[in-house]
């Protein structure tokens, strides 16, 4: 360990965040003592070995995003990240809450607005945002559940502390990293998992299944649940596949729908079959050109109605987009108490809401040290960095704030916590996010243990995306209790076991044969 | 055919076979193997190894011992490398009868064995690649071989393997039932995919052994591929007697299929091992009755290693 980790402690300390592996006086965490003691016993030729294999491995199943036209391997480090059990039982129930709080804003929205009708937010706040969708208003989905599926960005600042970067409820991806990077790491670093107990997550897809056919439209005894992807070009189509595969359902492109009386159906070699619950993964604008752009051919026209009459469940639900727009993001925490009377359990970061005069006039004074977002964006795309920036790219952002103050935020800068990543000949502080992935039935909300935790693999580098230069790492979330038992109790050999007889006696082909020889 | 040439046959079908199989269990395994403590990884690898049909040969068993007896040993019959190395024997014995580009195959894969890590990663990629060249090998010997008598002992030998196989992967589950669950024994077999599609929402390990035991068109099914080993019997003594058999090997498969195939059971779980024996006990018997029949049993034995 001494030569990968040798210039460590200075590289972390200069960028003062919180690293995940090691605590003050590079000592490593107890959460991370497995990890550290593998890595310990590799040299550099291993590590880079390893890494390469594990990137070998990716690109030969595909575990590609598409950049640019090209089909590129997700970059995954070789140090997982590790969340202690403690740390992860904050994390699973906040979560929860927050999916639990955005799903009875969307009802709510979309319904009677009393939480407007009641002053916590203002109505003007929901009307304005660009995917507050008037088509779906006014009828609750067949199932009851709008957000089936969210991810919600978790970062921890320069104290330690998590809080929530960003709500994802509308097609929150990259779940399929999550189920690779494990299979790639147990195999890549099998010193690492060790004797100690990480929470499985091979059972996602099953979780989605079972979720998606619980919200199924009433009536419907066996319900046919298709992933609709928007084809093969689509940045995530790796993802799609993956999901549908794991879940056994049909991948469907909007080509292969039809929608009539209400109904959906999709074409098969047996003619027209129903389908039921669609797993949506296009965007809402693309998704029904009767409703929204009339351009699109990757939908399926008809589908918002028929999910209207309730002849369809659509997961997650049209218009969700209204609950992760980023402003109505910083009234989250008060929706939590309106909603469910209860306290947040993970903060949100502070954030600065530009319509507000004079909030708006203290960015603008200090622009150049806060993170400017824009409301409806995703993937990283318009975020300036203020530090970061050159004097025209904040002079071009001032006049775009002045514009239009309700389509931008502002954050101050959060010095995302490290993670130790293997970059050139050693390890080196990288700033990592977290997304853990939540699974709503209706009844309850599952929250995958671990997530997707994405590095930015440039030095210093805050932006973690994977279209711009980000990686990732597998997340392991220790187990409370490890399921071992104290003592070995002595196994149960195989041929001492009760045994049922159920074969008829053997007849007696078996020796007559050999008594003919003899 | 000389009977020689098709004992080689038959025996390179089920090397090879074996090789799969046994690469197959031993990939989905090491990595529960691996996060076991040390003292509960003695006692499954010994397990293991018992499931697989070997004995360790010292005292002090663990995890290194096991890749070695279950992949490296080239002088055991029930490792990978030994299977493989018995298989390209078998083929140098018939080269004349094989084509050439399943000879090359077969021989560059016995040249492959040692340019392998034998830690516990490069076991992995091991086992990824003996994967890679059975398929290869089983892909040659249908597209390059006339599918004749020569090329039905070759099938042959695969299908009873390949019963044998899918009941060991079975009887691992018993191994460690604490870790082992049903997605790892659908992953064993490659079976997943297939499995989820057609069960929809009904998980579960009844479901999962039933798949592997029962399925009529999975091709690693036991009842599949008894099916096959049938077909391919019934083929190369194509004698149709009206009553009876002449061929124990057809009435043991056949046995054993059928008792499969028409079983009724509420509860398959507890009655499992019971036909893993009886499925892998049929496998012997009847490749002992093909041995009897066609090979000529000889007091030499043309291929290396066990009988079984």
């Amino acid at each position: 360990m001494s030569d990968l980790f040798q210039d460590y402690s200075e590289a972390a300390a200069r960028s003062g965040a919180y690293d995940e592996m090691f605590a003050q006086g590079h000592v490593a965490r107890r959460s991370y003592g497995q990890v550290s003691g593998a890595l310990r016993e590799l040299s550099l030729a291993d590590v880079t070995a390893r890494a390469d294999s594990m990137a070998r491995t990716f690109l030969d199943r595909g575990v590609t995003f598409d950049y640019a036209g090209e089909e590129r391997p997700f970059p995954l480090d070789i140090v997982p990240r590790v969340i202690p059990a403690d740390e992860w039982d904050v994390l699973e129930r906040g979560v929860a809450q927050r999916v639990k709080a955005l799903e009875a804003f969307l009802n709510d929205v979309y319904g009677r607005m009393a939480v407007v009708t009641d002053g916590v937010i203002p109505r003007q706040l929901v009307t304005t945002s660009a995917h507050f969708h008037r088509a779906v208003h006014g009828f609750e989905p067949s199932g009851g559940v709008r957000v089936h599926v969210s991810g919600i960005d978790v970062v921890r600042d320069a104290a330690g502390t998590f809080r929530v970067l960003e709500d994802n409820v509308r097609v929150p991806s990259g779940v399929s990293y999550v189920l690779e990077n494990r299979r790639a790491m147990a195999k890549g670093l099998p010193e690492a998992f060790g004797q100690q107990h990480i929470r499985p997550v091979e059972e996602y897809p099953r979780r989605l299944l079972s979720a998606l056919r619980k919200t199924a439209p009433s009536g419907v005894d066996d319900p046919t649940v298709v992933v609709l992807t928007p084809g093969v070009f689509n940045s995530a189509y790796f993802e799609h596949t993956l999901l549908a595969g794991l879940m056994g359902v049909e991948l469907v492109e909007g080509r292969d729908l039809i929608c009539r009386g209400n109904r959906v159906y999709m074409r098969t070699t047996a003619g027209e079959q129903r389908v039921d619950v669609i797993y949506k993964r296009i965007d809402d604008d693309f998704l029904d050109p009767l409703q929204f752009r009339s351009d699109s051919m990757l939908g399926c026209p008809g589908l918002v109605n028929a999910a209207r009459a309730g002849g369809v469940t659509i997961a997650n639900a049209v218009g969700n987009g209204v609950a992760d727009d980023k402003l109505v993001y910083s009234y989250v925490p008060d929706l939590i108490r309106y909603y469910l009377h209860e306290e947040p359990i993970i903060a949100n970061v502070d954030t600065f809401r530009l319509e507000e005069k004079e909030a708006r006039e203290h960015v603008l004074d200090r622009l150049d040290e806060l993170v400017v977002k824009p409301v409806d964006g995703s993937g990283g795309k318009g975020l300036v960095i203020g530090p970061d920036a050159t004097k025209d790219e904040l002079d071009a952002l001032r006049k775009r704030v002045i514009a239009d103050p309700r389509g931008w935020i502002a954050q101050p800068v959060l010095q995302l916590s490290t993670v130790p990543t293997l970059s050139g000949d050693k390890f080196g502080p990288r700033h990592v996010d977290l997304r853990p992935f939540a699974v709503n039935d209706g009844d309850d909300v599952w929250v995958l243990p671990g997530g997707l935790t994405r590095v930015a693999l440039k030095e210093g580098s805050l932006i973690v995306n994977s279209s711009q230069g980000g990686g990732s790492k597998d997340t392991w979330v220790l187990a409370n209790s490890p399921q071992l038992p104290a003592e070995v109790i002595p196994r149960q050999s195989v041929t001492v076991r009760e045994q049922v007889s159920v074969w008829p006696v053997e007849s007696n082909w078996r020796d007559r044969q050999t008594e003919q020889q003899q | 055919m000389l009977s020689r040439i098709a004992e080689s046959l038959f025996w390179i079908g089920r090397y090879v076979e074996r090789a799969d199989g046994t690469s197959r269990i031993l990939d989905v395994h090491l990595e529960r193997l691996n996060h076991l403590p040390l003292e509960e990884q003695r006692s499954v690898a010994r397990e293991l190894l018992a499931v697989m049909g070997a004995k360790p040969q010292s005292e002090e068993f663990g995890l290194p011992e096991l890749l070695h007896a279950l992949a490296y040993d080239k002088h055991s019959a029930s490792s990978i490398a030994g299977s493989l190395g018995a298989a390209r024997e078998n083929a140098r014995r018939a080269r004349e009868t094989v084509s050439q580009s399943l000879w090359e195959s077969l021989n560059t894969t016995y040249y492959g064995l040692n340019q392998h890590r034998k830690d516990v990663v490069g076991t992995y990629r091991f086992c990824n690649w003996v994967l890679e060249r059975t398929a290869m090998v089983r892909g040659l010997a249908d597209t390059t071989v006339s599918h004749d008598e020569s090329w039905l002992f070759m099938v042959l030998g695969r299908s009873l393997e390949r019963a044998d196989m899918t009941a060991r992967m079975l009887s691992t589950r018993d191994v460690q039932s604490a870790g082992m669950s049903w997605v790892n024994m659908l992953r064993c077999a490659g079976a997943y995919e297939s499995f989820i599609r057609t069960r929809r929402a009904a998980f579960g390990d009844q479901h999962a052994a039933e798949f592997l035991l029962l399925d009529r068109l999975f091709p690693r099914s036991i009842v599949y591929a008894l099916r096959d080993a049938d077909e391919c019997l019934a083929k190369l003594d194509p004698s149709a007697q009206r009553v009876g058999f002449i061929n124990d090997a057809r009435r043991i498969v056949g046995q054993a299929r059928t008792f499969l195939e028409f079983h009724r059971t509420d509860d398959l779980m507890s009655e499992l091992p019971e036909h893993m024996e009886r499925v892998q006990k049929a496998v012997t018997q009847a490749s002992d009755a093909i041995s009897r029949k066609y090979f000529n049993q000889a007091d030499e034995h043309a291929w290396v290693g066990e009988v079984s």
